[in-house]
């Protein structure tokens, strides 16, 4: 039998180790997948608005008689008219200005990932502290809007019961909801709590990056991708916020 | 680029600003707040139904491609994992979509059996 001789580094095996087949780094991958799988969670809980929501009757009326009523699936725009300071009809205008201050935060981050690849300490401190203030600006909008939501509107809403009993609800909990069917606050806390928690894990992270930055921890490790990693995660959950905006808000 | 940061020598030393990079994140801002704009307008302006429904989906599809493609640099990366990550989600798409198509049928069936 012939002997071959192998060029150990000309014919090795890609995928046999010691090497990037996806050109990235173990951890970036990992973040790919993890989002994965975080879409899968996110998914589940978009399906289960459209069941509810498919499981309810749509309001059939014109959109400026509207009323709520717990018979049918209210519209997102007649429930969130609220902005902070001024006592005025504005449908949508603050969620808009939320999905704005995630979206800029975002920008930061890339901004930030940018700087990182530039190895300019000073830059990648500025961005990070700008997306970490973009996320608590949200995370308090976030906590205004619940506000609202669950001490309810002066009016409030009075139900019969079937069996005749009369009841005035005021304000939503997990319980009762006075915009529409119970499912509907139910959902509201669920999903944009859950991704509220997205939030504020990510500004915790991002808070430990610039403190790492800011030691000069990635300066002595020679490499940024932290901040490139932390990034991806930004971005999902911006990107998830853009599908709540859409699916419970818009639609 | 993505993989512009390899450990070496004088990786440590600060490189200047590219204006050309940071004018092409601000261009891609700028396409994201214009289509949510446009969601804005769409939802004051047009009957509430299928084709707006159908609208919201396909603005949001497109500021998901640039969120994913251009913030999370996906478009940049190898073809390989472009396609580890964008072929389950196209699974996960036909799920929801499936799920949702059938709900009424789960939720029959879900009544039937738990009375």
């Amino acid at each position: 039998m012939a002997t071959v001789v192998i060029d150990e580094k000309e014919n090795k095996n890609i995928w046999a180790g010691a090497a990037e087949p996806f050109k990235a780094s173990y951890g970036k991958l990992m973040m790919w997948f993890f989002l994965l799988s975080d879409t899968l969670s996110f998914s589940g809980l978009l399906i289960t608005y459209g069941f509810s929501r498919f499981d309810h009757e749509a309001y059939s009326g014109a959109v400026s008689a509207f009323k709520a009523s717990v018979d049918y699936w209210p519209i997102p725009e007649k429930v969130f008219t609220h902005i902070p300071f001024f006592h005025i009809n504005a449908p949508l205008v603050f969620v808009g200005l939320m999905t704005f201050i995630l979206i800029l935060s975002s920008v930061t981050m890339v901004l930030a990932v940018e700087a990182g690849h530039r190895n300019d300490k000073k830059d990648v401190q500025k961005w990070m502290l700008w997306t970490i203030l973009g996320g608590l600006a949200f995370l308090s909008c976030q906590a205004w809007e619940w506000s609202i939501f669950i001490t309810g509107t002066a009016e409030g809403l009075t139900v019969t019961d079937p069996d005749g009993t009369i009841r005035f609800i005021q304000g939503a909990s997990l319980i009762q909801n006075e915009y529409g069917p119970r499912l509907f606050a139910d959902l509201f806390f669920f999903i944009t709590g859950f991704h509220g928690t997205h939030v504020f894990s990510g500004v915790v992270i991002n808070t430990l990056v610039f403190y790492n930055v800011t030691v000069g921890t990635y300066d002595r490790i020679g490499s940024y991708e932290m901040v490139e990693k932390v990034g991806l995660y930004w971005h999902f959950v911006d990107l998830v916020w853009v599908f709540v905006f859409t699916f419970f808000y818009l639609v | 680029m993505a993989h512009g940061h390899h450990t070496s020598g004088h990786s440590n030393q600060v490189q200047p600003r590219d204006p050309a990079k940071i004018k092409h994140l601000l261009v891609v801002t700028g396409i994201l707040a214009f289509l949510t704009g446009i969601e804005f307008v769409l939802a004051f302006t047009m009957h509430r139904g299928h084709l707006l429904t159908t609208a919201f989906v396909l603005l949001t599809f497109v500021k998901t491609f640039y969120i994913v493609g251009e913030f999370m640099h996906l478009k940049y990366e190898v073809k390989l994992l472009i396609w580890a990550i964008v072929l389950p989600v196209m699974f996960i798409v036909w799920l929801i979509t499936a799920l949702l198509m059938e709900s009424g049928y789960v939720l029959d069936e879900i009544r039937f059996i738990f009375g």
